[in-house]
């Protein structure tokens, strides 16, 4: 187990160490000088070349490779062009809201997508299962940032049974000021029992994490429906079915739980997709995480805090899929002596 | 010596009787199917069944701009003056080659790396396969709006940033198919008769990885259209006056409230064209898979 672990961990670093150079690679890459980003199109040559030191970029590429990496290590990511603040600092204001936001939405997807699963597993060819494929497929096809504004065509503006952006109403502060500790809005709001923030948050994140669920949703439902399908036809569900267990009791009890697996490992790897999927629907309601940022930062072609983003989701990523491969080695033998 | 004469392919490759057998026995294959055709007819033909070809690349009418459907504009107008419905033809043409350009480009590189990894091994393999686990670390569309962004956007670029993305699933794909079949008795014996190494990878090698991929491919279609929808959407993938289904999203998103017809109809056409990719992808896996479902 313990060689299991160093070996996987060990894996995990040489990949972040592999992310963090193809990040500075495609910064370096950058058609156009950084120090004339920095300093704006009209800056003297002198200026140039002050910008050109204070930045490092008068370096060889192996050391300025290197001083990214020592920045990295302790927290800084650079200056960011548009909003001229440390990155790392804009991130971390940004995450929590993401975080929120993705966090919502897959609850939503598991909740939805799982029972989905199970009845399309259960009625296998039937119309049920048909349905639970046709809605599944469309969820995982959908264009998020049109599902996006349609939904808040729909339901915000023209019916008004949703606010239309934002990530709760600010004139609240006034009345019943927020107290943040954790930055995630809920989680601030529901512990210090600020109800008004609380339920003007949940009616905003309703629509951006419905839009978000979608495409986990669908994910979750076709692999609980591919899972739970494999069992059914394994000499476990025969014996059961031969026992007299009720076909209910079989798909739920007995074929579900190992094929809960392959479901919990899709699991990170959705996470991490949804997470970029904020970058299309963040900004159409107007959320203040970092999807919205991202998105600014593209139009400002800010390179530092794309870069920034970048390296954060992928790290992220790495870690979701870290976490899972340790969760399941310890719950399934069978994964760490393969 | 006949031995290694005859190919040995575990799975075989869909012939049209496959195909026809996977679409009878799943409906959504089928309608799959049938909208991936009626889409590629719509993008072969779009200069001579568009209402109005010259909407489709740089004519404008700013006295007809936002015209609500009608007989003459069936989806109606854009803010200058364009046929809708025309500008979604053309779109198709953008779509589908930017999706079968990714595809061959992130499948050659792909299986060539992943025959390299996974057949010769050695410390090359171990390498490629590393490389191949830090690009699998970034969310494709994370990694090709990086990308995107600093080549100068153009579809071109966009193809090139997803294709980057997209090459090390053919890589792992075809790496773990040519490492199973390594040390099967017909590799062995090709060996021992001296067959040339570059014989075996193409006789024996190449043809089982060629159903996987293929079935890979056609599930990736679906995902390659909405990742390129998504950046045009971001404004780093096809650039005005090119007709493309995200750009024309984007640029209409302002006018939903008053004009539907502008941001409605582009977005169903991409769901509409990923859908039929991903049903037709699900049905094919589905179909040759030799652990087919007998229940």
């Amino acid at each position: 187990m313990v060689t299991y672990l160093l070996r996987r961990i060990g894996q995990a670093i040489l990949v972040v160490v592999g992310v963090v150079i193809l990040t500075f690679l495609v910064q370096r890459v950058v058609p156009g000088d950084p120090a004339v980003a920095w300093a704006g199109p009209r800056a003297s040559a002198a200026e140039l070349a002050r910008v050109r030191t204070q930045l490092g970029l008068d370096q060889p590429l192996p050391v300025q490779l290197w001083n990214y990496f020592v920045g990295l290590l302790h927290g800084d990511l650079g200056i960011s062009v548009h909003t001229r603040q440390p990155v790392a600092s804009d991130l971390g204001q940004a995450l929590p809201a993401s975080l929120e936001l993705v966090g919502t939405g897959m609850i939503i997807a598991v909740v939805v997508g799982l029972p989905l699963g199970l009845i399309a597993a259960r009625f296998h060819r039937r119309p049920a299962d048909v349905a639970v494929r046709l809605g599944s497929m469309l969820a995982v096809s959908m264009p998020v940032f049109w599902l996006a504004l349609v939904l808040q065509q729909v339901f915000a503006t023209a019916l008004g049974w949703f606010p239309v952006a934002g990530e709760y109403l600010n004139s609240l502060n006034q009345t019943s000021p927020l107290h943040v500790y954790t930055n995630i809005t809920l989680i601030d709001a529901l512990f210090t029992g600020n109800w008004p923030i609380f339920t003007s948050t949940l009616e905003h994140i309703v629509l951006p994490a419905l839009v978000i669920a979608a495409y986990p949703a669908g994910v979750v439902a076709q692999m609980t429906r591919a899972a739970v399908g494999d069992e059914l036809v394994r000499d476990h569900t025969r014996m059961e079915r031969a026992l007299g267990f009720p076909e209910r009791s079989i798909v739920t009890r007995f074929a579900l739980r190992p094929a809960l697996n392959p479901v919990v490992a899709l699991l990170a790897l959705v996470f991490a997709y949804a997470l970029v999927n904020t970058f299309l629907v963040e900004s159409v309601f107007n959320w203040p995480g970092l999807g919205t940022y991202a998105v600014d930062a593209i139009r400002s072609t800010d390179t530092p805090a794309i870069a920034g983003v970048t390296l954060l989701i992928a790290i992220v990523y790495v870690v979701a899929n870290l976490a899972v491969d340790l969760v399941q080695a310890v719950i399934d033998p069978r994964v760490r002596l393969s | 010596m006949s031995l290694e004469l005859a190919p040995a392919t575990t799975r075989r490759i869909p012939g049209m009787a496959g195909l026809a057998r996977i679409v009878r026995s799943d409906v959504l294959a089928g309608i799959g199917l049938v909208l991936l055709v009626l889409i590629v007819l719509a993008a072969i033909l779009a200069p001579w069944i568009s209402p109005y070809p010259a909407d489709g690349t740089v004519a404008t009418h700013p006295m007809e701009s936002l015209l609500a459907p009608s007989s003459s504009h069936w989806l109606g107008t854009d803010q200058v003056g364009r046929d809708v419905l025309t500008r979604l033809l053309y779109g198709a043409r953008t779509s589908l080659v930017i999706a079968v350009a990714v595809l061959a480009l992130a499948a050659v590189i792909g299986v060539t790396l992943g025959v390299i990894a996974g057949y010769l091994g050695g410390l090359v393999g171990d390498l490629i396969m590393r490389v191949t686990d830090i690009f699998l670390a970034f969310p494709a569309l994370l990694l090709s709006l990086a990308l995107a962004m600093v080549l100068h956007p153009s579809v071109t670029t966009a193809i090139i940033a997803i294709a980057v993305t997209w090459w090390p699933w053919y890589a792992r794909l075809t790496a773990s198919v040519a490492s199973s079949i390594r040390h099967r008795g017909y590799i062995d014996a090709a060996r021992c008769l001296d067959v040339p190494t570059r014989r075996v990878i193409r006789r024996h090698v190449l043809p089982n990885s060629l159903t996987p991929v293929l079935v890979q491919l056609s599930l990736d279609a679906g995902g390659v259209i909405l990742t390129a929808a998504s950046l045009s959407y971001l404004g780093l993938g096809a650039q005005e006056p090119t007709s493309e289904w995200g750009l024309m999203v984007e640029q209409g998103q302002s006018l939903f409230t008053t004009d539907w017809w502008v941001v409605t109809f582009p977005g169903l056409a991409i769901l509409i064209t990923a859908f039929a990719f991903n049903v037709l992808g699900e049905g094919l896996r589905a179909g040759l898979d030799p652990r087919r479902e007998s229940r």
